[in-house]
This record gives C-alpha cells, structure tokens and sequence, in this order.
C-alpha cells in the first residue's frame, strides 16, 4: 500500500484544458472519490496517475516514488476500467491471473492469489467460464477481481458501478465499500454518482472544469459546500439558493430575501450591506402550515410525495425553492406555508464569486 | 392510400433487387455448370439449363493445358507474396489509424482509396519502364509489388476497422497489468484482431489472383493465371474458358460470403 500525490498536475487537449493545476494527496489506506459532472477532468486526472496520459507538466508519486515518467506497468497500480476491460479471449481464471503472470509468479501463487480473489468477488464457480458466458455483473465482479489479485500499491476505479443496473448498483456499492476496506487499499474512484461518492468516500474531491473545488468528509461537502457548484452537484434536490442582503439596522441582523426578513446569528453583523447568497438544503427548512414567528410566508407550486417525505417546491418573493416536509404535511398546490429556517444550517455565499463565505454560520 | 404507396415501393425495389441479383448469378451459375459438363454438352444449343451429367472433363482439360500449371503456380506464388507485403505495410498503417487521432489522418485515409483512382491500365506503362529500368520486368516479383499497392488500400482500411473494433481499455487494462504497449499488442489486441486480420489477408490475396491487367502488362512469359487466360482465351475452346471462368471466380465468391461482415464497416468508424 502506500500514498499518492499530485503535485500541479496539469493535461490538455488541444485548446481544451481537461485539468488544470490539480493538487492532492491521498493517504495511505484511504478512499478517496474524484466527483463531478461529465468533462469536469476527473477520468482524466484518474488516467494520469495510471500513465496511460501523459501530463502537459506537474507530477504524480506513487509510494514516495516519482512516477511521473514512469510506463503504467511500472506505477505498481491496478485499474478498474468503466467498460470492465475483461479481455474476452481468456477465461476468468485467465484474466483474474493476468498480472500476476505478467509478474512472473510461480503457478501455485498464481493459483492462490486467484482463488482468494475470486472468493471475495464471489466468482469461484465462474473460473472456468468465457466473459461472453457472463452477465454484466459477473464481469464487474472479474474486473474488480483482476484488480485486487496484483495487490498493487493503488487501486484505481474509473467509474466502475456506472454500467450497472440501478438496483445492482446499490448491491455492489455496499459489496465493494466492504471488500475495500477488508484489503484495506489505497483507492481512488472517480463517479459522476454523488451518492455513491458520499456512501463510499473517506474524502471526497469535487472538481468542477479541470480543478479540484473541494475535498472533504462526505458529510463536511454534503453540509459546508466550499461553493455554489458544489452545493448545487450534490444532494438531491440540490441545494437552494437565495440571493440575500444581510440588514443590521437596530441590533439584531436580518437577511433580506425577496420573501421576508430572516433572523440570523449576530455574528452575520459584519457581512452587513453585503450581497450574499443563502445556500439551505430542502431538509433544513421545517414547513409549518400556521402563521409562526420569523417564518416566511410562501406558496407551495407543487407537491411530490416520496414515501418517506414530502417535497414540496414552493415560492417566496422571487426565489422558488425545494422543501422537505413530513409526510402527514400535505398543503395544497396554492396554498400558504410559513418556513423556518434555522440560522446555523445556512451556507452563506459570496453573490459575485459563488464561494463561501468562511466561519460566517459554522454550526 | 399512403400504405398502397409504400406497398408499391417495396414490391418496386425487391424486383429491382432480384433484377441486379440475377445479372450477377446467371452468368456465375452457366459458367459453373458448364465448367462442370462433359465437352459435348458445352457445345449443345439450346443450352441445358440443369445440370443432367457432371463431369470433371472439362476441368481436367483445363488443368491439362499447356502452361496452366505453371502460370497458377507463379499466380499463387504472386498472390502469396501480395499477402505478406501488403499485411506487413498496412497492418500497422491500419493500426495507426484506428488507435491514433493524428493530424491528416482522414485525409491519409482519403488518399489511401485514392490510390485505387488512378486506372491500373494507364498506371501499368510507366510501371514497366521502371521495372524494366530495375531489372524485374518479367518477374512475378514486380507483379507482385504492383499487387501489393493495388491492395493496399483494402489491407489499410478493413485491418483499422478491425482494430477499432477492439476497445482501446484492453489494451490499456493490460498495460496497467503488467503489459508494455507491444506485449499489450501481442498478447491482447493480436489474438482478437486474428479473424478479421485473415479476412484482410483472404482479401489480398484474392485481388492479386484476380488481377489481370498489371499481370499482363508487366509480363511477357511469366504470367499468372489470369493474365495467361486473358492470352490464349481466342485461341481457346469454349470448355477451356469456362474451366478457366470458373477457377478464377470460384475463390473470390468464397472470400466474399467470409469477409463481407467486415468491408461493411471499412471505414472504422462503425464499431461491432
């Protein structure tokens, strides 16, 4: 096992700057996700610790080594490749043993390294069977086999849940957070699936157009996003935002939505007269249905019963908004609500640049 | 009113279909079937439309005539010797074009079938004079080159397609396992690209044994079968032709029903 380091990793595309200037440092033994929307550079950034693209400039350490120069076969990294990447001439004992072979074991490893692989995906009555004789999570689970067996020093996963289906995918979600936390690898994943990356992750790495915007617990990016991008890319729904002025007329401060005025902390005082915008997820919002102190009156537009909850998409002054209600709470379309918000789950946001604006409403 | 329409279209275009089909199958079909009669028969009016006696006469006299043996040895040998030229340049050619974004590649794909422009009949003059010039006029060797040129654009272009229809994360599954980019070749790409790299290879060689004007032009007594054919055929009997359509056509028709899956897609742009 060992750490990772990127050091100003850079790579381009013709004009097209796929990552740009990207730090970060993986622990040994740590899970790290790489999340973001499609071309945000992340499969990119995975590519370039793997060797298989050479970065414009910067460097990349594997281990406390210098890889930057070195081939793939030399980084001492294994992959899991989104399309599986089974090679479809060999049987599953084959293709489980491919690396090791490559390293020149002797049979009897081999063929142990093999077996315990394969019991740990589960796959030992597949050994014999060609990759056209198998599902689509069968190969998942030989891809991810072939990987574990080289016991490389890092295991790399380029979006490996993405070509499964959705219920399968919750299954081996699960399945492979425990396996790699059995082996205990350093890894790092890179999926656009932001629920897979906070149900997964130690950490995760949020990049958004070739830079890395955040990384952080799952909970501290689910919680403190460090922007508009990345509290608006994970959660579902996404966070809302409002755009606010914080008033601090006669003692105690006030945010000036379009709606109403928002009690808030005294601390907001200095951010007075400041454009800001007011990140508040749907679930840190209560609904209440009477009229109730330092609530702001607004209309519900649509109600979308999730079992669990309900969501109501609801408008105040100008902003509209996604709230979570209990699921008794059942306010008709057109209807009046009053939200309370609670000042301490509040995201507080620069309005020009979309960045947070530090220690304002740490809870 | 639209469905009668479209009725019409089809039963339009299936006739069509079946039109072009038999200009092309009922030549083939007299030409086997009188390949395949005794010497009488062949000279019969009217002709026989089902084979009532088979025989291997016909053949036999085809095969024993005079300087047949050695011009299908030479156009074997010919043949054989397109193959390899024509793999080994265009192999890798293919390769590059299916793996590689590189500046000009369509347009060297273009120029690739652009090669085959130019008529062979024009082509083949100065040809002779450089080969004369070489010192291999007259030889199944520059016959040969001549071939391998003429197929080469085959050879470029259904190998790439080959080769892009192999993922491009094989390769790459195999370097991060251990692999250097040529053992990932040889040991991941090669044994999957075999079936549609023998189609190419079928291919060639069929368009080297098929090929009669640059055989003709540049030769003078060492001709390939085509070319010897093309000679004598005046002075020939008519089961001597027929023998002789048949051996020419027979190997193409194979090849044609083995590889056809893969010229659909020579362009390497469609995958699977």
């Amino acid at each position: 096992m060992a750490d990772v380091r990127f050091e100003a990793v850079r790579k381009t595309f013709g004009k097209i700057t796929a990552v740009d200037d990207v730090d970060l440092v993986v622990a040994d033994g740590e899970f790290v996700v790489l999340l973001g929307p499609s071309g945000c550079g992340k499969t990119t950034l995975l590519r370039c610790l793997a060797g298989l693209e050479k970065m414009d400039s910067g460097r990349v350490e594997i281990g406390g080594r210098d890889a930057t120069d070195l081939p793939p076969r030399r980084r001492r990294i294994a992959m899991v490749f989104q399309s599986y990447a089974v090679f479809p001439h060999m049987k599953v004992f084959d293709n489980v043993a491919f690396g090791l072979r490559m390293q020149k074991e002797s049979k009897a490893a081999i063929s142990e390294r093999v077996d315990a692989a394969a019991s740990l995906l589960h796959i030992e009555e597949l050994l014999d069977r060609y990759p056209s004789q198998l599902s689509g999570g069968q190969r998942q689970r030989v891809a991810v086999a072939r990987a574990i067996a080289t016991k490389a020093d890092v295991l790399l996963m380029d979006e490996p849940l993405s070509n499964l289906d959705a219920l399968l995918r919750m299954e081996m979600r699960a399945e492979l957070k425990a396996l790699l936390k059995k082996i205990d690898a350093t890894t790092i994943y890179v999926t656009h699936d932001q629920v897979e990356a906070l149900s997964m992750g130690d950490r995760i790495a949020v990049m958004n157009s070739g830079r890395i915007v955040q990384v952080d617990s799952p909970l501290a990016v689910y919680d403190r996003p460090a922007d508009t991008f990345v509290g608006g890319f994970i959660g579902t729904p996404p966070m809302n935002f409002l755009a606010v002025e914080v008033v601090a007329d006669s003692g105690r401060p006030h945010a000036r939505l379009s709606g109403g005025l928002l009690p808030v902390g005294s601390e907001l005082g200095r951010l007075a007269g400041r454009k800001l915008i007011m990140g508040i997820r749907a679930e840190s919002v209560l609904v209440e249905t009477e009229p109730a102190e330092d609530a702001i009156r607004a209309t519900v537009v649509v109600v979308e019963p999730l079992g669990s909850h309900n969501l109501l998409t609801v408008r105040t002054g100008d902003d509209t908004l996604k709230v979570s209600a209990r699921p008794d709470v059942f306010p008709a379309p057109g209807s009046d609500i009053w939200l309370r918000i609670e000042p301490e789950r509040i995201r507080w946001m620069d309005a020009e640049t979309g960045a947070a604006v530090d220690g304002a409403a740490s809870p | 009113m639209t469905a009668a329409v479209s009725w019409l279209q089809r039963v339009l275009l299936h006739a069509a279909a079946v039109l072009l089909a038999l200009w092309v199958l009922v030549p083939i079909y007299f030409i086997t079937l009188a390949a395949f009669s005794t010497e009488e028969a062949v000279y019969t009016y009217p002709k026989q439309l089902l084979p009532r006696e088979m025989s291997t006469e016909t053949m036999r006299f085809f095969l024993q005539s005079e300087g047949v043996i050695p011009s299908l040895q030479r156009s074997v040998f010919v043949a054989g010797l397109t193959l390899v030229i024509a793999l080994v340049v265009g192999v890798p050619a293919g390769y590059a074009l299916a793996r590689f974004v590189f500046r000009g590649a369509d347009a060297f794909r273009l120029t690739v079938v652009a090669t085959r422009a130019f008529p062979i009949v024009i082509l083949s003059i100065p040809l002779a004079v450089i080969f004369l010039r070489w010192g291999i006029d007259d030889t199944i060797y520059g016959v040969a080159i001549a071939h391998a040129a003429l197929a080469m654009p085959f050879a470029v272009l259904v190998t790439s397609s080959v080769f892009a229809g192999i993922s491009v994360e094989l390769e790459e599954a195999a370097m991060t396992l251990g692999c250097s980019r040529a053992s990932a070749f040889a040991r991941i790409v090669l044994p999957l690209a075999l079936p549609g790299l023998a189609a190419a290879a079928i291919f060639v060689f069929i368009i080297s044994w098929n090929e009669v004007f640059a055989a003709s032009i540049l030769t003078l007594r060492e001709r390939t079968l085509p070319a010897h054919i093309l000679v004598v055929l005046n002075a020939s009997p008519l089961p001597f032709r027929f023998a002789g359509g048949f051996f020419l056509l027979a190997p193409s028709l194979l090849v044609i029903f083995v590889i056809r899956k893969y010229l659909f897609n020579m362009w390497g742009r469609v995958v699977k």
